[in-house]
């Protein structure tokens, strides 16, 4: 094991270099069957059973173009405001890896169904463009599972490849160089991706579960002086895959690369793998610019020729521009510029939306997803969308808080519950008993006795100083352990004094 | 040996349907044959008795219950081992397949199903389809019935040979470069290479994707008519399979027979005659030619400059092509596996590196370095590339050449069949056999070879190729069963009846 490679400070390495950025994006469609055959695609089936002859690659099978999966890919391309191609091909991408069953992958090449877009994000109230080169079908691969201490397939003891998610269909999103991010590099990044993954919900065409691998990101980083035009070398560091995880991966190579830089060293032209536990980038392989794929149209696929007429019809069926969607829900809302700027920040907006949809108050929904939700996602390393809380279970926890079966108090363990897996927030509340007391026996009794010790409190009550009544509640409320409606205990310290 | 295997399929159907025999009689006279007489000649690498025993039975049932499936119901036929069939072996003639049982019917083999042929086996073949002779199969050479120690062509000389050998009354090929026409003309029996994309390529184990194409290996043109007529149609499973009905071939073949070709013209190619073809193949090409224009069929002479460059463009496309479909025998999921010889705890990549070293045979490996340079990046535009704006030429060629004729005509193969072993160690040698048939494969349009009589000098089979336009696969049978009806007035009986009798025939005739 080598040391851990020196690090400039963020600050020092932005001072002196300009980071350029390339995104790539590989987006899991969700359609129904495969992209060349008929299996399903659910996730989570056991090993192996979602095959057939030809996303096994066997013998004599041959491929079929799924059709949703082009009108997919054609509304992405829509939607990231490409151009779509009016004729294009599949290519294979030859090289050998066992869990690709046909060792070569069947990708698209220098026929991209769409390409030449670009699309706007915003960091921190400022907006960058960035520029897509390209958005292409292609096929997964299977998934290797190499058992041994090293993890990967060197080493391994021995390995297990699971099938079922070889030839879902993919889309890859490319972006052209990001330069002028300064700074802002590692949020503009993250940003992206969020956007893309808002995007992507809202076109319907994806699960974009990130940590389910259906939203998965390589991020191309390479350092220039700062001023200079000439990109410097780049590594692309593969399966960065949380939102979280983009921006520290960023962050991470343009400390490392600016040391190296520093100190006189080049950069290696390679891959680098990921470590979501440990927040570093390591050595994969080294890669040339002419890693020789051997690409050639595919023979066994007709080419892609969607004609202009249907290309506008799926045209008709793209949802508000993001920017548009977002100026709309800010105004029904009525958030303020900063509500909403730190609720899109937060990788919340969906949330938030989903959350009003089922019910909620804006104000309400926001206010779970960017405090409490938001702290449990940070304890635990995950992004808020992977958060195992669905913005139905807030909605039903506000509306129990609202019908006063519950109290905030009360809803913070109807979470701990609902995360735990302990159910629907309605059986977390039956299993741990956390509904508030609603027996105005004992709660008047409780009152009587919170009087009682507490005389000098009572009489200023008595006296019109409502606000000391606080002191009162809170005792109430810790005899009745938190289970109680605060409202109504001070409905009744008041009657009672009155 | 039993009359009923003499017999054509057009008249065992016939039979059948008169109630003069049974699917299982049948079956069981091929059955008989083939273990007479397959141990000289080696055209199965598999048997199915049982299968094709039981298919058979099923199809007398169907026939009893007046259900038959069609006109061949229960006439028997044999599949190149390159088409996979569900619970029968299927090696493509390869060791690195060698005990692969396909979970799956190619869509070729459903449709002989669903049609009542019982599959009395799998016929060898080029290892992968590679070569012209059936010498590259990993389980040793098919012989040519009509001299033991010649090829019976390739790569499809097995179906060639069982067909020509009386093993089996009707067989499926497949045509890359004429895999399925030059064993034709060399083993003295009709082939036809469909229109590409007219019979699906789902189950067949890729050659070459762009060039590869079932069809019908038989003794008679009608033969052939009917099988195609069973085989062919659109396939969902191929993307690249024509959504078109095939067009009439029985009814073109019956009209053909009438021999009347008044009207009909025939373009000779010049650049696929003269200079490099046998003086007997010539011959007998010219005599047929003749004979068409004693039918009534007008001569152009038509020039196709580009043909010339066909088959150095083929043999970039085909390995390329090759290269990569191949790429998927690595030892992981089925097939042969072979651990490396000294290698303690071998990975995945040296299992693979010695699978692929003990399961290919030398022209597989050739191949596919030569696809894989091929390929490569910086070399891929003036070898891939260039070879596909080749082909582009020479479907202009055509094109042009169908301005001023109905069919193309050539010699099927330069010459007749070679001995065994005499080309094997020169492989352009063996690529030249396929220089009239090639251009129709990097064209996509149909072709089909039948008999045309014997070489004066060695008294071998001589092939004549008739190519169309494509999808006007019609034609091929029109004119092909009015040269086949000319020929046959002339000798008086089919020209198989010249072959020699095969000792194994001999050997069981005086057993009984």
């Amino acid at each position: 094991m080598t040391a851990a490679p020196a690090l400039m400070s963020f600050e020092e390495a932005l001072e002196r270099f300009d980071p350029v950025m390339g995104l790539e994006v590989h987006v899991e469609l969700n359609t129904v069957t495969k992209m060349f055959c008929g299996c399903p695609t659910e996730f989570g089936a056991e090993p192996n059973t979602q095959v057939c002859p030809t996303c096994l690659g066997l013998p004599g099978a041959m491929p079929v173009v799924n059709e949703k999966g082009v009108e997919s890919a054609i509304r992405i391309g829509l939607a990231l405001n490409c151009s779509i191609a009016p004729w294009c091909r599949f290519a294979r991408k030859n090289y050998f890896y066992p869990d690709m069953p046909k060792n070569f992958q069947t990708s698209q090449y220098d026929e991209p169904i769409a390409f030449d877009g670009w699309t706007e994000v915003e960091v921190e109230g400022e907006t960058f463009r960035v520029e897509i080169e390209r958005a292409h079908m292609e096929e997964d691969t299977g998934k290797s599972l190499h058992v041994g201490t090293s993890g990967r397939i060197h080493g391994a003891d021995y390995s297990l490849v699971d099938y079922n998610r070889a030839g879902i269909p993919l889309i890859e999103i490319v972006t052209k160089p990001i330069v002028g991010t300064g700074d802002k590099a590692p949020l503009v990044a993250k940003a992206y991706v969020a956007h893309l993954r808002e995007l992507l919900l809202g076109l319907g065409v994806s699960d974009v579960r990130m940590e389910q691998g259906s939203l998965r990101c390589d991020v191309n980083l390479s350092l220039k002086p700062a001023g200079e035009e000439r990109f410097g070398t780049r590594t692309e560091t593969k399966n960065v895959n949380s939102l979280r995880s983009v921006e520290r991966a960023v962050r991470y190579e343009i400390g490392r690369q600016s040391a190296r830089l520093a100190d006189g060293q080049s950069i290696v032209q390679e891959t680098r793998h990921w470590h979501e536990d440990t927040g570093i980038t390591t050595s994969g392989r080294e890669k040339s610019d002419a890693e020789d794929y051997r690409y050639f149209p595919e023979p066994d696929l007709v080419p892609i020729a969607p004609d202009e007429a249907w290309v506008e019809e799926l045209r008709a069926t793209l949802p508000e521009p993001p920017r548009e969607h977002r100026a709309r829900l800010q105004k029904e809302w009525g958030f303020s510029d900063l509500e909403m700027r730190d609720t899109v920040g937060a990788g919340a907006l969906l949330l938030v939306e989903q959350t009003v949809a089922a019910g909620a108050t804006p104000a309400t929904a926001r206010k779970w997803w960017l405090s409490d939700m938001a702290r449990r996602a940070n304890e635990r390393g995950v992004d808020l969308a992977d958060l195992e809380v669905s913005p139905a279970d807030v909605a039903r926890v506000q509306a129990l808080v609202d019908e006063g079966k519950i109290n905030d108090k009360l809803a913070r363990q109807v979470f701990d519950g609902v995360l735990a897996g302990e159910g629907t927030p309605d059986e977390v509340v039956a299993a741990r008993g956390l509904a508030v007391v609603s027996d105005e026996g004992a709660l008047s009794e409780a009152v009587d006795r919170a009087i009682a010790a507490n005389p000098e409190v009572a009489d200023k009550i008595r006296d019109g100083k409502v606000a000391a009544a606080g002191a009162l509640i809170g005792a109430v409320m810790k005899e009745m352990r938190g289970q109680a409606d605060a409202a109504r205990v001070r409905e009744l310290i008041l009657e009672k004094l009155s | 040996m039993s009359d009923l295997v003499r017999r054509t399929a057009s008249e065992l159907a016939d039979a059948l349907s008169a109630g003069e025999t049974t699917s299982v009689e049948l079956t069981e006279a091929y059955l008989d044959r083939i273990a007479a007489v397959d141990g000289d000649v080696h055209a199965f690498l598999q048997v199915d008795a049982e299968g094709a025993l039981a298919q058979a039975g099923a199809s007398d049932e169907r026939r009893a219950a007046g259900r038959a499936a069609g006109p061949l119901d229960g006439v028997p036929v044999a599949v190149k081992d390159v088409l996979t069939t569900k619970g029968l072996p299927t090696t493509c003639g390869s060791r690195i397949l060698e005990g692969w049982v396909p979970p799956y019917d190619a869509t070729a083999v459903t449709r002989l199903r669903e049609a009542g042929l019982p599959i009395l086996g799998k016929t060898n073949m080029d290892e992968f389809a590679m070569g012209s002779s059936t010498e590259h199969s990993a389980y040793g050479p098919t012989r040519n019935p009509w001299d033991l120690d010649r090829i019976p062509g390739g790569s499809g000389g097995g179906s060639a040979a069982a067909v020509a050998a009386f093993e089996a009354p009707l067989a499926i090929g497949t045509d890359t470069g004429g895999s399925i026409r030059q064993p034709g003309a060399v083993t003295g029996t009709v082939g036809v290479k469909p229109t590409y994309g007219g019979v699906s390529r789902y189950g067949l184990v890729a050659l070459a994707n762009s060039l590869d194409q079932a069809g019908p290996v038989t003794r008679t043109i009608l033969d052939s008519a009917l099988l195609h007529e069973v085989i062919g149609g659109h396939d969902p499973l191929d993307s690249t399979s024509i959504d078109q009905p095939v067009p009439p071939l029985v009814e073109a073949a019956r009209r053909g027979a009438a021999g009347d070709m008044k009207g009909l013209r025939v373009g000779v190619v010049k650049e696929l005659t003269g200079e490099g073809y046998q003086p007997g193949v010539q011959t007998r090409f010219d005599e047929s030619v003749q004979l068409l224009v004693d039918a009534g069929a007008e001569v152009v002479e038509v020039s196709c400059p580009n043909f010339v460059h066909a088959l150095a463009a083929y043999y970039l496309i085909l390995p390329s092509e090759a290269s990569s479909n191949l790429a998927k025998f690595d030892a992981m999921r089925y097939g042969l596996r072979v651990y490396p010889e000294g290698v303690e705890d071998p990975n995945a990549e040296e299992v693979m590196r010695a699978t692929r070293d003990a399961g290919f045979g030398d022209e597989v490996k050739r191949r596919i370095i030569l696809g894989t340079y091929a390929l490569s990046s910086g070399y891929y535009d003036a070898y891939y590339g260039q070879a596909q704006k080749v082909r582009t030429l020479i479907s202009r060629d055509f094109a042009a050449a169908f301005e001023s004729a109905d069919v193309l005509v050539s010699p099927t193969a330069p010459t007749t069949a070679f001995k065994l072993g005499e080309k094997l160690d020169d492989p352009v040698a063996m690529y030249l056999n396929d220089i009239a048939t090639i251009p129709a494969n990097l064209a996509g349009v149909p072709g089909l070879s039948l008999p045309s009589g014997l070489a004066d000098e060695d008294g071998l089979p001589t092939g004549f190729q008739i190519l169309a336009p494509a999808m006007a696969d019609d034609r091929l049978y029109l004119v092909g069963a009015a040269l086949e009806a000319a020929l046959l007035d002339r000798w008086g009986a089919p020209l198989l009846d010249k072959a020699p009798a095969l000792a194994g025939e001999a050997r069981k005739e005086a057993v009984r």
